[in-house]
């Protein structure tokens, strides 16, 4: 984040340029993404057998775990930030972006295990959708942070939509929990509801677990990489938002007197305004 | 407890306003009473209907809560009463549970009539049996969605003409009492042979859902509102 | 005006604000405005309409957050804590705040009893308001411009605040109307409260204000043009 503290003081430097959300640490977390991302293909296509019952439709789970997984972490982060923001002392906007940040990314990965899900599904059950506990529940997930999303839109300026945010997205994390569990507990209840799970009966082989792992590396890794370049994106938004208010400050001030548009704060020195001052001038 | 005190004033208030204005009564009641009956247009089978009965009372219910929390948002933007009430120095934990009873309220009136309206339409019986835990049930999910509608509702006054935006918010939060509210009936009312002890467990949740959301709804209530 | 005006150096300003920016969507609607109003002032606030006026006042009542500069009102950093102004302050805003299917009387004590009014002050209050007798049971949607405004200054008058703020009292009253917010607000001042009137009335306005700015473009100016000295102008503006 070094490179946009610095320009979150619009009047002291308002001529700092960017070119990219770019640093060396996010070029390292890009390649070793990049790497994973490959040995993932490499593994997940080529190294690791297919399943006994399942055949090659197994391929998708080294897609559809780790997704959800991440997409979790990312709804825990999106958590803490908003958590950060609200009982910080200085309520940094900082976190109010990494925490819209992961949440934006944490759905993109649910949509992810949805589709690659159904995908699943259609090849292993026959069918796209089964009325199961937890793809009910993930689909609730999803809609969940899709409205957080909207929320973040409604305008406002940056405290209130990161205040409002935070009140959201701080307590949607529980339904995760909700999610995971769902499974037990929808058994508990509703003895007949018990169909197939997308993550039943994989007898995993050491080098499916393998397979797993490293996507959920190569996952975690495009995470954080996303992650990053979408909050210092959402900072250089925030910054260009405050530039526009500048600007529109200072064409307000123009309004109340034509002179007085370059030192405003602090208006003691201005004495000599003479446009309109009676009563009579006011519409 | 003067925040108990404010809360039942406000309360009072709202049911006044609901009582002298008859929206509740003259549409959103009407409302939900077409939804049933074009349910069953829809579905236009005795059996299908009286299986899924249950379930429909429940959405019928969630549907007209869009309509009377959006109904009792305009009331308090319509000529800025909101910013007359946030600044009599009223603790916002106040209003909302002072809006949440007043919705908790209109609601079990509401879901009375939807219940007798099954009973009429789909075919519904109510067994002696199952009467506690059917007036437990509504009373415990009833409560959770008069909280979440309250929280929700009070973000979308807040911002004026973004209503659209409350089911969205709304509905995937009261999914999980839809599902709980829907499966506690059924046993209740003994649909396709459902017990009534299967109902309990579900009370259970929806007690869980309730109480989370009355103690979130009382901390968050104030932050999403104030501006 | 017999209101007392304490000389700026050694009473904490009621009212104090120092290069407030306010935004609203993401316009500036104040530009850097600062003004401080002493106990007991009736400052009158005039200027053209968007000049920023009712932001003023919604904002010394906590109803607008503080994007830029500082703001203190009645003791109460608006900076970081805008909502306990709240018991401090009266506001007759732009709107009247009625419920329209209620009665004045039913509105009068909604609002009077979140305060904690007597029903003495309030039928007292409703007396000199006009608003007592068959109107009180009049719904407020039936009511004309002025005797809304009346029926919510009722609502202000219970209220006993320390800060007065009023938009545009005197719209959409008669004659008489006007001559009893004028002793209202008097009263007020006389009791120790300060008040603070948006008003693009001037004649009616100024007749009450202890001193006048004015506001243009979202910044404060004395009324005779100068940025406003935040009382140190000492006579600037006042009128007889």
């Amino acid at each position: 984040m070094t490179q946009t503290t610095e320009v979150t003081s619009p009047q002291s430097e308002p001529t700092a340029t960017v070119s990219g959300t770019g640093t060396v640490a996010t070029r390292i977390i890009g390649i070793a993404a990049l790497i994973a991302t490959a040995w993932l293909v490499a593994f997940g296509l080529g190294f690791s057998p297919a399943d006994r019952d399942q055949d090659e439709s197994v391929r998708i789970m080294y897609v559809h775990v780790p997704s959800i997984w991440v997409a979790y972490v990312a709804f825990v982060v999106t958590a803490a930030a908003s958590g950060g923001y609200l009982f910080s002392k200085r309520h940094s906007l900082g976190f109010d972006r990494v925490a819209g940040a992961s949440a934006e990314i944490g759905a993109l990965f649910v949509a992810v295990t949805l589709v690659s899900g159904m995908l699943w599904g259609r090849l292993t059950w026959g069918v796209f959708w089964q009325w199961d506990a937890r793809l009910t529940t993930t689909a609730l997930l999803f809609v969940t942070y899709i409205g957080y999303l909207a929320v973040r839109r409604l305008g406002g300026d940056h405290h209130q939509r990161a205040r409002r945010s935070a009140v959201i997205g701080l307590p949607a994390v529980l339904l995760i929990p909700l999610v995971h569990w769902s499974v037990v507990l929808w058994r508990s209840l509703h003895q007949e509801a018990t169909v197939l799970r997308p993550d039943g009966q994989v007898s995993m082989g050491g080098l499916m677990l393998f397979s797993l792992f490293v996507g959920v590396v190569a996952f975690s890794l495009i995470y954080l990489w996303l992650v990053i370049h979408r909050s210092r994106v959402a900072a250089l938004a925030d910054f260009a938002d405050d530039r526009l208010l500048a600007d529109a400050l200072v064409a307000r001030r123009h309004e109340g007197g034509a002179d007085t548009d370059s030192n405003h704060v602090d208006m003691s020195q201005t004495a000599d305004i003479n446009d309109v001052q009676h009563p009579g001038g006011e519409r | 407890m003067i925040r108990w005190r404010h809360a039942m004033m406000i309360a009072r208030k709202d049911l006044l306003v609901e009582w002298r204005s008859r929206i509740a009564t003259n549409q959103v009641l009407p409302f939900a009473l077409v939804t049933m009956v074009l349910f069953a247009f829809a579905l236009d089978s005795e059996s299908v209907l009286q299986r899924v009965a249950p379930g429909l009372v429940w959405l019928a219910v969630m549907l007209s809560m869009l309509v009377l929390v959006q109904r009792a948002a305009s009331l308090e933007t319509e000529d800025q009463a909101l910013d007359a009430l946030r600044i009599s120095g009223v603790d916002p934990t106040s209003v909302f549970w002072g809006k949440s009873i007043a919705l908790l309220a209109q609601l079990l009136v509401l879901e009375v009539v939807l219940v007798a309206a099954a009973v009429v339409l789909y075919r519904a019986d109510v067994p002696a049996g199952g009467i506690v835990l059917l007036v437990t049930s509504m009373l415990t999910a009833t409560a959770g969605v008069a909280f979440v509608g309250t929280l929700y509702g009070g973000l979308a006054a807040g911002i004026s003409g973004r209503e659209t935006l409350l089911p969205l918010l709304v509905l995937p939060v009261v999914a999980p009492v839809l599902i709980g509210a829907t499966r506690a009936l059924e046993s209740a009312l003994g649909t396709a042979g459902a017990v009534t002890s299967e109902g309990w467990p579900w009370v259970g949740l929806l007690a869980v859902f309730t109480v989370t959301y009355g103690v979130a709804g009382s901390l968050a209530y104030g932050p999403l509102t104030e501006d | 005006m017999s209101a007392s005006k304490p000389t700026g150096a050694e009473s904490t300003p009621v009212v104090d604000l120092d290069g407030v920016v306010a935004v609203l969507g993401s316009y500036p609607v104040l530009a850097g405005a600062s003004l401080q109003v002493h106990s007991g002032e009736i400052v009158v606030v005039r200027g053209a309409n968007g000049a920023g006026k009712s932001s003023l006042l919604r904002l010394c009542a906590g109803l607008l957050p503080v994007t830029r500069g500082r703001a203190s009102v009645c003791g109460v950093d608006l900076v970081a804590d805008r909502r306990s102004v709240a018991t401090a302050v009266g506001l007759l805003g732009h709107s009247n705040g009625l419920y329209g299917d209620l009665s004045v009387a039913e509105n009068i004590e909604f609002r009077a009893g979140l305060v904690g009014a007597t029903a003495d002050e309030i039928r007292a209050a409703m007396a000199r308001l006009g608003v007592d007798g068959r109107l009180a049971d009049v719904p407020a949607r039936r009511l004309s411009a002025g005797q809304r405004r009346r029926t919510a200054l009722t609502c202000l008058v219970v209220r006993r605040a320390q800060l007065w703020l009023l938009d545009e009292p005197h719209a959409g009253l008669d004659t008489a109307g006007r001559d009893v917010i004028d002793s209202v607000i008097n009263d007020a001042a006389r009791s120790g409260a300060t008040v603070l009137v948006a008003s693009h009335e001037h004649e009616r306005s100024e007749r009450l204000a202890t001193r006048t700015v004015e506001i243009r473009g979202g910044g404060i100016f004395a009324a005779d043009g100068r940025p406003d000295q935040a009382g140190n102008t000492g006579d600037a503006g006042e009128r007889p």
